[in-house]
């Protein structure tokens, strides 16, 4: 292919952000009516490098090439102006507007001095029809299912006559079948002329769906690749720089007698609206049960019921057969819970206190952490410095705050604050979102050992891989409801993908 | 990593830690006062001279410093309520309201109660009475807030101040009705003078200042630990920096919200109290205008740690009671203090001004209280 | 708008209405009581209503604005400031000096709000921290100007307050002169008549906050700026993305509030009466944030709720005028201190949520970090 047809172009692009080098000298360019995939690990400098080309942040050094003349760009006004538009990785939607609203915000339609709402509407129905897309222009964004809402991001761009576009993480929130829906959607813009960056830290999607691979790692630029001469391991090693395990090493276990058990539970959400339905299952100690579905079913909810964040509205759940149907946390806890939760800056830590007022936050008011109401400092100390050592926590002393820590490491202290106590039965949501490999490997080696301690543990994830890696058996879960409880030796991806997705199973149980 | 040198000893440490968290209100206060000389020489009067009134009219004599005393002593109660409120991650702006209802009843219990019982009682018993009750009544008017807060999600901010003027409606109805003062030559809203039982002894012969000053400093010690060495500290403190932490943490959130509130309005309702029985003897209506922002001023240019309160609290003290000197000596009206205040509080929340001006770099820490309205 | 707040909103002010029409129906009859009470309601809730649009415009673009107080007194102070220096010093006529009173005024309120804009949006400290220092700082500013500049050393006023030039006039909406030929003959149908022109009959600021209602809300809510100006209340960061640049919206909505709670400072002294007296706003500004959360951040909605205020001002107003006909089953309504307390409670009782929940913007109150 001639150097001409190369629409967008990086060179030397340096970032710099306090503490991080998150762009070292970044190389990278586009040609007509690809798929560029940009593949890397949490934290790689995939997202800046892509913030940086749309105008979001400024580089330090480097330039970006549109069309073959450097583009001063400024904003995003520069760059929509330029034909670049970007789906970002958490969706830059607002709930409470129309998605008409949504796709004219900033490039307005206006009549007589008011917004011209049908005209939106009628262009956007042209877009959705010409790529098959299917978005109907009044409904509420905050009404429509994820996956709805990220073809809303892309008729956006195209509504902006965006010839390159952006992807940044688009599968992280769609199953495997609606993923499939979107490399088609992908395949179609291109065959229209539309080049596309599709940033992910997927191997199957990246050598499914691209015609080319850059990888990146720590910041800078590896190598890049056609899918064609390379394969997952080779890439997996480009990525973390070392040999990777793309398996987690589970030997069978006998589960003993049922910890937790569910029994036609329902869930309110904070709208009101019940997001859980008479759910119903139960965990044995030895065993990790593993709840896959798309972000949004009723996961949260679920989670919060059963650690006492949150009351249920209808149904029992007892740990060892003690009732807790909607006690304190705090009941919970002392019963034997431990709880990795989903959001770690929000519930989990408390950012501005130290590592060693992190570790005790649950444990805090009963000794040896605190003697008739007044705290321990000693006590506080010598725990931290036993769990940072235990957990390998990388951090220079005990007393710095929660905040200053990598994602990695803030969640080695919840997972060592957590799995240190005697618990029974370990609910995690999410453990291991956003999170670079070595911490993954160690937080699912973690939560295996547990499981071989004869501990009962539930694991939330919207990660189908991590699901089928650590879960002995798995349920499914899709509207608030479980659609489907199998063990995942007797199961396959592509069922459980149908699962996620809704399709019907009469074999449910 | 930061290349933070660790200091060898220990007393190193902690004055590092004091100049560090006194440089930017310093600053702010040093700015405040030149821009304050600015406009009083834009206003005609002599900066120099008012200045030199506003210290000797505070630190100049036995009297001036016995007098600040005096002024800081409900300046200190006031500023720790707000101080409280704001570890716990609530703005208390109704320290005024809760202040007079604390004054209020202290008064009451000061001057009835041994009118009701028909006898004396002796000061051991009825100085603390009066002290305690409107202590507490303090708290049970902040709680209220509270509770509504935890309860109902109705924002304290505006519900404190609507207590404020609530109280002060209830006050005036009270100290023109059924306690006002009826000896004959009367004829403002106040309180018959408490009996001799309930009152606080002056620490020195001739001075004014009392022992309620003392207790001011004990308090302040007495949060400080609360708030750094104890569980409900700890509870205090989690709930405010992250209440979603709190809860999943096991704390009850809500019954730490009110609690707070609640202890919080005890502080002010106490700066009441002491103001009844230590200085005035009575309560009357208007003696507390404006001791409920000055408390928010405190509070805020003290970082809300007790020992920056009870300086920021003498500062303000100093300067409310040296503005009669410097009246006197450059006709500036009283009035100018406030706006000087008002510029110490607007540096100090603006301390990117202050650092710019100063070329300080920041070190990143910032107060948040604002989390919607919750409604 | 639900049903349910409105309904809530007629509950309360018929009510309000009520308790004035069974005291004073021995004093005058129930229409011109009913006409009367409506026409005060509509007056002093007029700063109520521009305070709460202050609201609304702040925080819809994701500024919580609790200086509005602050800035109406101020604005209250400079305005009238202003009409007395234009009168006296430079000499100009009534009518012209209140016209730049109310200019200035607005100013004023202009100019606190972008100090409260540099310090919230520019220095991101907290929001309702720098409301705070807003409001301190218009009562020790307006506290000393007022002393100083009438009383101090060599004022130009030589140490007094000089008149005013007076307050804006009453404009007469002809309804009585339209409807009489009706009447034709009958005394009291003209009666009638005229005690409900008197309902229209306002002063300039009250009519046209009530104008500014109905523009501020079809701006919110179906224009260009309007969209702008939510979308970077509720996500501000989408609104980053598609070209919006939020500090500007952020700066501009907070200014445009801060005049609205400008023109509610120029109601006090140039409307209602012509004087100036420290702390005269009286905690209207919070009472104007609590109509706006009841009316859940929406112009018209805002509006309702100050009227309840309104009423239970008006309220208070009607039984100084009915004190001597008070039941005396009623006797605790002739107790000013009691019956000031209703607005106070009201706004407790609505802020509870009881009355349905309202929803402020997404990114209320929270700086933006790109």
């Amino acid at each position: 292919m001639a150097e001409t047809n190369i629409v967008l172009e990086v060179k030397g692009i340096t970032k710099q952000f306090p503490g991080v080098l998150a762009n070292d000298n970044v190389n990278f360019d586009l040609r007509k009516g690809e798929i560029h995939a940009l593949l890397g690990e949490n934290g790689a400098g995939k997202s800046t490098l892509m913030n940086l080309i749309y105008g979001l942040h400024r580089p330090d050094k480097g330039d970006v090439i549109v069309n073959g003349k450097i583009a001063a760009i400024e904003s995003p006004n520069d760059t929509i102006a330029l034909g670049i538009g970007m789906v970002h990785q958490h969706f830059m939607l607002i709930p409470v507007f129309t998605v008409a609203e949504n796709v004219m915000l900033g490039d307005e339609t206006v009549k007589r001095g008011s917004l011209d709402r049908a005209a939106v509407a009628a262009k956007i129905v042209e877009i959705s029809k010409q790529y098959g897309l299917d978005v109907d222009p009044n409904a509420m964004v905050g009404t429509l299912p994820v996956g709805l809402q990220q073809r809303v991001e892309i008729v956006k761009t195209l509504y902006r006559n965006a010839e390159i576009v952006i992807l940044d993480e688009p599968t992280a929130v769609l199953t495997p079948q609606e993923a499939e829906d979107l490399f088609r959607i992908m395949r179609d813009l291109t065959a229209r002329g539309v080049s596309i960056i599709f940033i992910t830290h997927k191997l199957k999607e990246v050598l499914a769906v691209a015609d080319r691979i850059t990888v990146m790692r720590a910041g800078r630029v590896i190598n890049t690749v056609l899918p064609s001469e390379t394969d997952s391991a080779q890439l997996a090693n480009m990525m973390v720089g070392r040999q990777v395990i793309l398996t987690v090493d589970k030997k069978d276990h006998e589960a003993t007698e049922e910890v937790l058990r569910v029994e036609g539970i329902t869930v309110r959400d904070q709208r009101d609206l019940e997001t859980v339905h008479n759910v119903s299952f139960s965990v044995r100690g030895g065993e990790v049960l593993g709840i896959a579905g798309v972000q949004g079913n009723g996961q949260t909810e679920l989670s919060e019921a059963l650690t006492g964040l949150r009351t249920p509205t209808g149904g029992k759940v007892t740990i060892d057969g003690r009732d807790l149907t909607g006690k304190p946390p705090r009941v919970i806890t002392e019963a034997g819970l431990a709880h990795i939760p989903e959001d770690r800056q929000r519930h989990g830590l408390v950012l501005s206190y130290t590592i060693a007022d992190n570790m005790a936050l649950c444990d805090y008011y009963h000794p040896p952490f605190s003697q008739h109401g007044v705290l321990q400092p000693k006590a506080l100390d010598e725990n931290a410095r036993k769990l940072i050592k235990a957990f390998d926590v990388r951090t220079p002393s005990a007393f710095v705050n929660a905040g200053k820590l990598s994602g990695g490491n803030q969640q080695k202290v919840i997972v060592a604050r957590e799995l240190s106590r005697p618990v029974k039965l370990v609910i995690a949501n999410q453990p291991t979102r956003g999170l670079d490999v070595g911490s993954i490997e160690y937080i699912h080696s973690e939560i295996i050992k547990m499981r071989d301690r004869g501990v009962a543990v539930l694991l939330i994830s919207a990660e189908l891989d991590e699901i089928m890696a650590l879960s002995d058996r798995i349920a499914v879960m899709y509207r608030g409801q479980i659609v489907a409880i199998v063990e995942t030796k007797k199961t396959t991806r592509e069922q459980l993908g149908l699962w996620m997705a809704g399709a019907h199973v009469e074999t449910a149980q | 990593m930061q290349s933070e040198k660790q200091s060898n000893s220990p007393i190193k440490k902690i004055l590092q830690s004091v100049l560090d968290a006194s440089l930017i209100p310093f600053l702010a206060i040093l700015t405040a006062v030149v821009v304050g000389g600015i406009i009083i020489r834009f206003v005609g009067g002599d900066p120099i001279r008012a200045y030199i009134g506003l210290i000797q009219g505070s630190l100049g004599s036995k009297k001036a410093l016995s007098e600040t005393a005096v002024w800081a002593t409900p300046y200190i109660f006031a500023g720790l309520a707000v101080a409280l409120a704001f570890k716990g991650g609530l703005f208390n702006i109704g320290a005024e309201g809760q202040l007079a209802v604390g004054a209020v009843f202290s008064a009451l219990i000061g001057y009835a109660l041994p009118e009701w019982l028909g006898y004396d009682l002796p000061t051991f018993i009825h100085l603390p009475l009066a002290i305690i009750v409107g202590m507490l009544m303090g708290g049970v008017w902040a709680g209220i807030v509270g509770w509504l807060k935890a309860y109902t999600g109705g924002h304290e901010v505006i519900n404190t101040i609507m207590m404020n003027y609530i109280a002060l409606n209830t006050t005036s109805f009270l100290l023109n009705g059924i306690m006002k003062d009826r000896s004959p030559t009367n004829v403002i809203a106040r309180t018959p003078l408490i009996a001799e039982s309930a009152r606080i002894e002056p620490i020195f012969e001739g001075l004014r200042v009392h022992w309620g000053f003392v207790l001011a400093l004990l308090v302040a010690f007495l949060i400080w630990w609360l708030l750094n060495k104890t569980t409900l500290g700890f509870e205090i403190r989690t709930v405010g920096l992250n209440p979603d932490a709190a809860q999943y943490a096991g704390i009850n959130v809500k019954r730490t919200i009110i609690l707070t509130m609640f202890l919080s309005g005890m502080l002010a309702g106490l700066a009441g109290a002491i103001e009844v029985t230590g200085l005035n003897y009575r309560h009357e209506l208007g003696f507390s205008i404006g001791y409920g922002y000055d408390a928010i001023a405190i509070a805020l240019l003290g970082k809300s740690h007790p020992l920056g309160i009870v300086l920021s609290a003498f500062l303000f003290a100093a300067m409310r009671n040296g503005a009669t000197r410097m009246q006197f000596l450059t006709q500036m009206p009283v009035d100018l203090i406030s706006m000087i205040q008002a510029l110490i509080l607007l540096f100090f929340a603006a301390d990117a001004i202050v650092r710019y001006i100063y070329r300080i770099k920041s070190k990143g820490e910032r107060v948040v209280l604002t989390r919607g309205w919750g409604g | 708008m639900d049903w349910k707040r409105f309904g809530f909103i007629a509950l309360i002010i018929i009510i309000l209405f009520s308790v004035v029409v069974m005291v004073g129906q021995v004093k005058q009859p129930p229409l011109l009581i009913i006409t009367s009470m409506l026409a005060t309601t509509i007056a002093v809730a007029t700063p109520l209503v521009l305070g709460a649009l202050s609201g609304v415009f702040c925080e819809r673009a994701g500024v919580v604005n609790i200086g509005i107080e602050g800035m109406m007194l101020t604005a209250a102070f400079f305005g009238w400031l202003g009409a007395i220096y234009m009168f006296h010093i430079f000499g100009l006529g009534n009518g012209i000096s209140i016209a730049l009173g109310v200019l200035f005024a607005i100013l004023t309120g202009g100019l606190m709000a972008l100090l409260l804009a540099v310090l919230s949006i520019t220095f991101k400290v907290d929001q309702i921290i720098g409301g705070t220092v807003i409001n301190i700082l218009a009562v020790g500013l307006t506290g000393f100007l007022n002393r100083q500049l009438f009383f101090g050393k060599g004022s130009v006023f030589g140490g007094s307050v000089p008149s005013s030039p007076g307050v804006l006039p009453t404009i007469h909406i002809p309804i009585t002169e339209l409807f009489a030929p009706i009447c034709g003959t009958s005394a009291t149908c003209l009666q009638n008549v005229e005690a409900i022109n008197r309902v229209f009959d306002q002063k300039p600021i009250a009519m046209g906050a009530i104008l500014l209602v109905f523009i501020s809300h079809y701006i919110l809510f179906n224009t260009r700026w309007g969209l702008r100006t939510r979308a970077v209340g509720e996500h501000p960061k989408a609104a980053d993305t598609v070209g919006i640049n939020v500090s500007k919206m952020r700066y501009a909505n907070v200014i445009i509030g801060g005049m609205f709670a400008g023109l509610a400072g120029a109601y006090f002294t140039i409307e209602s009466v012509p004087s100036f007296e420290p702390l005269l706003t009286n905690g209207r500004g919070f009472i104007s944030l609590a109509a706006m959360i009841f009316g859940n951040w929406t112009p018209i909605g805002a509006w309702a709720a100050a009227l309840v205020f309104g009423a239970s001002q008006a309220l208070l107003i009607n039984m100084q005028i009915f004190r001597d006909v008070i039941p005396p089953a009623w006797s605790f309504l002739q107790e000013s201190y009691i019956v000031g307390l209703t607005p106070y409670i009201l706004t407790m009782f609505i802020l509870t949520g009881i009355i349905g929940k309202t929803t402020p913007p997404a990114a209320d109150g929270v700086p933006y970090e790109k």
